[in-house]
Order: C-alpha cells, then structure tokens, then sequence
C-alpha cells in the first residue's frame, strides 16, 4: 500500500502570536515551529497501517527551506521517504493544487492530512485534494482499517459519530483519538539522515486569496470577583447583567 | 450579485446554524442588490423547505434525489456545484459545521472558487472582498481578501444572529443526475449523542478540567449543564486522561467554540486553552488558585473549591429556572 501524508509546519502550541510589517506578517522571531500536531497523528496512523501490511508512507510538505527540519522529522518518525514543494504556501487552494500535481502520477492508495493546521484553521486540503483528483475525502476520521482495497472508518459528524466504508483510494483527514503520536527514537533520527528527501520545483498556479491583516481580539475588561459565600449570586448576574442566561 | 446558501438539514429538521446562514445571506445580498438563493439536499418536507422564506431567501433549489438520503461529501458537493452553476452565483455559503466543512472545499475545487472557512465577519465589498476570520484558533484574526470570480465561505456558527427578512419563497425541484457510481463511500451506521447539546453549536457552555479530581464528579457539571441548558466540554489533560471523550476537549488542538457564555470549573487557562474559547462572549472562571491566569481574560471570577462551588450554583440554577 502506497500512502502519502501531507505535512504543514507550524508555530508550537505555546507560541504567543505577534505580527510585524504593520500587522501584515506573522512574527516568528523566536517562535518554535513543530509538525502540525493532526498531521502527526495522521503520520503516525500510515505508519501503523503500513506496518501491519506493508508499503510505503511518503511524507509531503509545501514550504521553503526553512521547513525542512518539520520534513526530516517526519523521516525520523519513519515515513520511508519525503518530499518538498519548494515554494511559499500561499493559501490552501495553492497547497492543495501543489499536492495534487505531485500524487497525480504517483498512484497512493491512501492520502492522509491533519484535521487542520493549528495555525491557520482552515481544513481544506483534504476535501479540495479529494476534489481535484476526483476521489472522495472523508474528514475527522477517528479509526481506519484497510484490507484488500476496503477501507473501515469512523469519523466524528455534529453531535455523534458514523461508521462508514469506502474503497481506496480516497482522502482522509485526521481527528485526535485516531492514534497516539509516535515520538522519533535514536535509530529513526539517525535514519532520517540517509533516507531520500526530494525537492520538487512547484507547478505554476496563483493563490485565491491573500491575508491583507492580522488584529488581535480585544483586551478583556477588570474580572468581576464573586466570593464564594455569595457563589449562588453569579446566575442572577449572568441572566441580569450579562443576559447571556 | 447571486449568492446561494446550502441549507443543512439533520433528519429532516433545519438546525439553528441553518437560519443563520441563510440570514448572514440574505443581508449580504440586500447590501449588495443581489439575490438569495437556498439549496436543500436530501428528504425534508416541502413546508420546511418554505420556512427558510421567512430567513429572506426568496428561491430553495430542492434536490430530493433517493441517493442523496444519506450525507457523502462526494455526492453533496455535486449537487450543490450543479445549484451554484444553475443558479449562477458569485458568492456560495456554507455554515463551518462537521458536514459543512466537509463539502465547501469541494465545492471550491468544483467551481474553481477562492475558499475561505471560519469566517466571522460580513464580506466587505466596497474595493474588492473581504472576509474576516479567526486564525491560530482563536489567538488573533485575519483579514482576507478574495480574488477569484466565484467565491465560497464557510461561516462559523454562533457569529450571526438569525434575523427575520420575511419574503415569498419559491420551491424549485432539481436533478443533478447524480448516478450510484458517484457515490463512493458508503455509511453503514450513525450513532447521535441523543437529547445532547452539539457543542460547537451551544449558546451555554459548562467545561471543567483537572480541578474536578475525577470522571466520578462530573455529575455535578452535567446537572448544572442540564439546568441551563447547556453542553459540556472539558480541557486536554482530562480528554488526554480518558476522564471524557475527546470529542468535548475545547482548546487549540481540540475544538474552537464561540458561546455566549462559557463557564470554566477548575482549568488553569493555559495558552493553548484559551484559544478555543477566547471568543466567548462572557466568561465565567472558577478556581481555588487566584493567579490562574484564566482569571486574566475571564469577564466574573470565582476564587474557590469546586465542590464548594458548584452546589450553590447548581441550587442557584434550579430557583432561577423555577422562576
């Protein structure tokens, strides 16, 4: 089974968010990037399927070189080999025609990303990949076993949980529950070195949309303290004052 | 300009996201002389269909095709590509819910449409278009302009208050030609968390983390919630712990939820919590640690025990709903 994972690089969950260039730019003076957390499950998971059956997990990534550090770790959780789309990743429509001409001519049975990325939210790569490549995209999955072809998942819908089949190859995006993430050892990382990392040249496209500005959400006010003798008093404030009961 | 709106409905039923969405359309359609059109897939009563008039649609493309009985994105995405292209809009809105999501990029891809999800503002179409949405889950916004001639935005719910635009709404019954071969997956069992409030679409939430000890104690967060009327979340330590299932872990890598209220009980606020509940309209923070930081961006604060706590407010609840 041929499996390819797609890999965004962003900021670690602690980053404090800042801009500069007048708000334009995200700041990442001193910021840690890490493998988006989802996009390590969804590794993770290939690895477990392939693992159990054989074949081979090929990490991708859309960035400059600057990236290359979130490409090789994945080398050294154990994808066998990666690739990078050496260019900017200017919005997820450009991301996903990147992946898309790349896995075109490459036949995977199984194309797995993150939910979505922790830094800009979108969740779109999957289902614009699936689109593009005219196979189905199955979002938040939460379980998969693949044999002969026929895939078992489970996905998380608003307010429940579906079961669902489908054949291969399709597109799947991970939830959290799907595995646990597998951290690299010794071996994988000296591995990592020698395993092939191929940098593509992008094909030509041009972004839909541009992020004009970045704005910080207003400063709260002074918290109103309630003591704890008085706890019962917070429901007629909150129906009262805050009309939000 | 033509703007046409996918009218999500569960079993038959239109949720509140629904309206929503049909009402942030309708009023960008009446700023921008344009038209507002719904699409409704799958089996839902006729009546039903006409409700959304009163939301100001003033036209529902129906497709009702046996196929479409069940959600698959593939199918879902087809059919509302076909009502966007028969309808000729610019503009198609999607509400960001699970299936939502699922579907918008799709359609994206389809129409070869800039996409946008998360979005909280109503476009700006003065010089060019603009959407706002939240970025770094909830930690900062981003403004984002849109270049391509069709454009599809996925809103998040609880952004927009549902506003009556009364109009006369006709019906059209549709056909995308939608054989077996295009669908795909297959969806053998959906399992509903009955009588549950869906957490992203709450009004009221009730979270609570490590400060509650143990899973024995949530009884008491799920009777507070039961009372108000609200969902229960929880933080990642507890989710990570199996205390609670993951699917109720709010934070930056778990859910992003916007409610008009949201009442935190024993969690510390770390940076990563805040960011999936920093757009709560009110916060109500209570810990027994008076320099959590969560009391940092909380709106009322309670400095005290949980188990101290949440029996007044529990007694409190039940007089107020009494009335």
């Amino acid at each position: 089974m041929k499996v390819l994972v797609c890999i965004s690089n962003v900021p670690d969950t602690t980053t404090k968010v800042s801009f500069t260039e007048n708000n334009t730019k995200f700041n990442s003076q001193g910021v840690q990037f890490i493998i988006n957390p989802y996009d390590e499950l969804a590794l993770t998971k290939a690895l477990e399927l392939t693992e159990k059956q054989g074949g081979t997990v090929t990490a991708i990534n859309v960035g400059l070189a600057e990236t290359e550090p979130a490409v090789r770790k994945a080398l050294a959780i154990g994808a066998t080999d990666a690739v990078r789309i050496n260019a900017e990743p200017a919005d997820a429509y450009y991301v996903a025609e990147q992946i898309g001409a790349y896995a075109k001519n490459e036949n995977f049975d199984l194309i797995l990303t993150g939910r979505e990325s922790i830094d800009y939210n979108g969740g779109m790569v999957a289902g614009l990949l699936g689109e593009m490549l005219g196979i189905p995209s199955i979002n938040v999955i939460t379980s998969i076993e693949i044999e002969n072809g026929m895939a078992k998942l489970e996905r998380d819908i608003d307010g429940g949980r579906e079961k669902l089949e489908c054949k291969t190859p399709f597109v799947a995006s991970a939830q959290k529950d799907l595995t646990e993430p597998r951290i690299p050892n010794m071996r994988g990382i000296m591995a990592a070195r020698t395993k092939p990392l191929k940098v593509v040249e992008p094909t030509t496209a041009s972004a839909n949309s541009k992020i004009t500005g970045f704005e910080m959400p207003a400063a709260k006010g002074v918290c109103k303290m309630i003591s704890v003798d008085e706890a019962g008093s917070l429901i007629g404030i909150l129906h009262n004052e805050a009309k939000v009961i | 300009m033509n703007i046409l709106v996918f009218a999500e409905n569960t079993d038959g039923n239109f949720k509140k996201s629904t309206f929503e969405a049909v009402s942030y359309a309708a009023q960008i359609a009446k700023q921008n002389n344009g038209t507002c059109t719904a699409v409704s897939v799958g089996n839902i009563a006729d009546e039903k269909l006409t409700e959304l008039g009163k939301y100001g649609a003033t036209k529902v493309l129906s497709y009702k095709q046996e196929l479409l009985g069940k959600f698959a994105a593939e199918t879902y995405s087809k059919v509302i590509s076909h009502a966007a292209q028969n309808d000729n809009a610019e503009l198609v809105i999607i509400s960001n819910t699970y299936s939502g999501k699922s579907i918008a990029p799709r359609i994206a891809a389809r129409l070869k449409a800039g996409i946008v999800t998360g979005v909280i503002s109503i476009p700006q179409t003065e010089t060019g278009f603009k959407v706002r949405r939240t970025v770094f889950s909830g930690k900062s916004f981003a403004d984002i302009e849109m270049f391509t001639p069709v454009k599809v935005i996925a809103i998040t719910p609880n952004s927009f208050a549902v506003e009556e635009m009364p109009q006369t709404c006709i019906i059209t019954q549709l056909d995308a030609g939608l054989t077996n071969s295009d669908q795909v997956t297959r969806s053998v069992e959906i399992t509903r968390n009955s009588g549950k409030i869906v957490l992203t679409e709450a009004e009221v939430v009730i979270s609570a983390g490590r400060g509650m000890k143990g899973p024995e104690n949530w009884h008491m967060i799920e009777e507070l919630a039961d009372i108000l009327g609200a969902a229960t979340a929880c933080s990642k330590p507890v989710s990570d712990m199996d205390w609670r299932p993951h699917t109720e872990h709010v934070g930056q890598t778990g859910i992003t939820i916007k409610p008009n209220l949201y009442m935190a009980i024993g969690i510390s606020g770390a940076i990563q919590h805040l960011a999936g509940v920093s757009s709560s309209k009110v916060i109500v923070v209570i810990n027994k640690d008076a320099e959590a930081p969560f009391f940092k961006a909380a709106d009322y604060g309670i400095v005290g025990d949980a188990f101290e706590v949440l029996p007044k407010l529990i007694e409190a609840a039940k007089a107020f709903k009494r009335g």
